[in-house]
């Protein structure tokens, strides 16, 4: 019985020491960066443009700029989230320029492209592709679920000055051991560089494999950064002219709690970025609420003087 | 063992797949610099007159011109369960904007600060606090303020809005504005949850119908006492709706409104002195 007892611990200890050996193998063979370590930490943010940038463009410029930047929304949908997926029809997805709703299994509901597969990094490699073959002249694509809430108009205003023939890929920067990627839930932009590559790269199995087993199988952000890495993109922090990051994982009650018992002094400063392009976590209730109170409720007297303004789409009923 | 190892071979692919949020700029400057919060200034007495909030990049010559010309002072009815939980939260937002609050209270509080009205606390005590938080107002700062506003702890009012619809009016009209209900009073009263206010004229109309004794305590229902010693007094209730004939005073939550379809058999149909316009597209207040 002891001498069980000892063999066995023996090989938990031999077996932790592999494991522990096999992941330190692990993090580093991904790692092979194309770009050296500082190079990387120059391309962690990606910022709104600022007042200066603004200026030195001449007014028909900044008329070029604001007509040309057209976003095409990918939402990924499924019958199961059916009254967030209702809801991002009827609020924010009526300022996207054009919208791509996909969909994993068919519903009467709603019409939506209908991609028939449950894997959700299987899914994602498809929307993609269709978003990237019928993308037009649109240059722009903003990935995101149903839960989360987009303000399409401080999107543009943090892109226009970003030249999209330049692969970006951005939103909320996460980390996880070696690898940056950006959280889907907070919502993923491309540029159609960036999703030139990655259509580009899904052709390579070893790379960038469809199917991928149940051992080595990672979140389908994760996944994309991946893939993304290969062809030299990598993921950048979304954020304002203060460096206050735009695109935000949570809901704004969760942030606005937070920054109460953090800044209590200064909640809405403390809290998130004027120019936020993105907030998860909303019930359908909640997203209403967040277009009135974006969209309508204002206060008389106040005055932003925006130096341009993002029109709605041709024929939208966008408010 | 091969059992040991890949149980643990798991356990440190969860360990070390953890995810991080990287630190936006403004994080890591914040935490180089060791930035404090700014802190805002307070005064001592019960009456504040607290820092009127600006935006760096705003144009607020609109806002600041009607500050000056329409003076509203807000009392907000609380208590002193309430003053950590609604009250506080109220002094750090709308009422801001007003160009005077007072908070109101059973119990003097010189820390917060509020008045103490000297009642008792409970909904039988509401129309005995708002009789004499409006004659506490009326003693004390008549000369201040042209109109006067009463909120509960819970409501939110965007006081910009309030200013340009009173904008107007002149406050030597005796005439009072809020969400305005139909039953029990021949011109209808001012829902107290929805927040109503006063002008000049109607709250000197007001402490006056209670020193000749045409008002009294008649019941503790506040709003609908209080419309009711008004209209003796010769107050007209005023109509708040916007252009398009939408409210602009709301006794629920922004959601309820927004999103709820008012079930035909609730008392809000037969309360709504005007009809109900059952769209999205509501709202000054």
């Amino acid at each position: 019985m002891f001498s069980e007892g000892s063999s066995f611990l023996k090989g938990m200890l031999m077996g932790g020491i592999f494991c522990l050996v096999l992941s330190l193998l692990a993090s580093v063979i991904p790692g092979t960066d194309f770009m050296t370590e500082e190079d990387h930490h120059h391309h962690h943010h990606v910022k709104a443009p600022s007042k200066e940038e603004l200026r030195s463009l001449s007014d028909t410029e900044m008329q070029k700029l604001s007509k040309q930047i057209e976003v095409y929304c990918v939402i990924m949908v499924q019958p199961k989230l059916l009254t967030h997926w209702a809801a991002a029809l009827d609020t924010w997805s009526k300022h996207c320029d054009k919208s791509g709703v996909y969909t994993s299994e068919n519903s009467k509901a709603f019409d939506a492209i209908d991609l028939n597969e449950k894997d959700n990094w299987t899914r994602l490699r498809k929307a993609l592709k269709h978003a990237f073959d019928n993308a037009g002249d649109l240059r722009w694509f903003f990935v995101a679920q149903p839960t989360t809430f987009a303000i399409i108009e401080n999107l543009k205003y943090l892109l226009l000055t970003k030249d999209p023939s330049e692969p970006f890929y951005l939103g909320k920067l996460m980390k996880s051991g070696e690898l940056e990627y950006v959280a889907y839930d907070g919502g993923i932009v491309l540029s159609y560089e960036a999703l030139k590559r990655l259509v580009h790269v899904f052709e390579d199995k070893d790379k960038c494999p469809e199917h991928v087993g149940a051992l080595w199988r990672l979140n389908e952000d994760k996944q994309l950064a991946m893939c993304l890495k290969y062809t030299g993109v990598f993921a950048e922090n979304g954020e304002d002219i203060h460096g206050k990051g735009v695109f935000n994982s949570q809901s704004i009650y969760t942030l606005i709690k937070d920054s109460m018992n953090n800044n209590p002094t200064n909640v809405l400063e403390g809290c998130c970025s004027d120019m936020a392009v993105t907030f998860n976590g909303m019930s359908p209730n909640q997203m209403q609420v967040m277009m009135f109170g974006v969209y309508r409720l204002r206060p008389f007297g106040h005055d932003f003087h925006d130096v341009l303004a993002f029109y709605p789409p041709e024929g939208s009923d966008n408010d | 063992m091969v059992g040991a190892c890949s149980f643990y071979f798991f356990l440190y692919n969860v360990w070390f797949e953890r995810s991080y949020p990287m630190l936006s700029e403004a994080q890591e400057k914040a935490i180089t610099e060791k930035k404090r919060p700014t802190n805002r200034k307070e005064e001592g007495a019960a009456l504040l007159n607290l820092l009127h909030p600006q935006h760096a990049d705003e144009d607020n010559r609109v806002a600041d011109e009607l500050y000056r010309k329409v003076r509203i002072l807000c009392w907000v009815m609380t208590g002193p369960y309430n003053l950590q939980s609604k009250a506080r939260h109220v002094k750090a937002t709308w009422s801001r904007h007003c160009n005077m609050v007072v908070f109101m209270s059973s119990v003097k509080d010189p820390d917060f600060p509020t008045v103490g009205l000297g009642t008792k606390e409970g909904r039988d005590q509401l129309y005995w606090k708002t009789i004499r938080a409006f004659h506490y107002v009326y003693e004390h700062h008549a000369d201040e303020a042209d109109w006067f506003l009463k909120a509960d702890d819970d409501t939110y009012v965007v006081v910009d809005n309030l200013r340009w619809f009173l904008s107007n009016y002149t406050p030597e009209l005796p005439i009072y504005f809020g969400k305005r209900f139909k039953p029990y009073a021949k011109q209808g009263y001012m829902s107290g949850g929805a927040g109503y206010v006063l002008s000049k004229e109607a709250l000197k109309r007001f402490v006056e119908g209670f020193r000749i004794k045409v008002c009294t305590h008649t019941t503790p229902i506040e709003d609908l006492a209080l419309g009711q010693c008004l209209e003796k007094m010769g107050v007209l209730a005023g109509d708040s709706r916007d252009t398009l004939h939408r409210e602009t005073f709301h006794p629920f939550v922004p959601e309820h409104h927004l999103t709820g379809k008012f079930s035909k058999s609730l008392w809000y149909w037969n309360y709504c002195y005007y009809p109900i316009v059952e769209a999205s597209q509501v709202f000054y207040l």
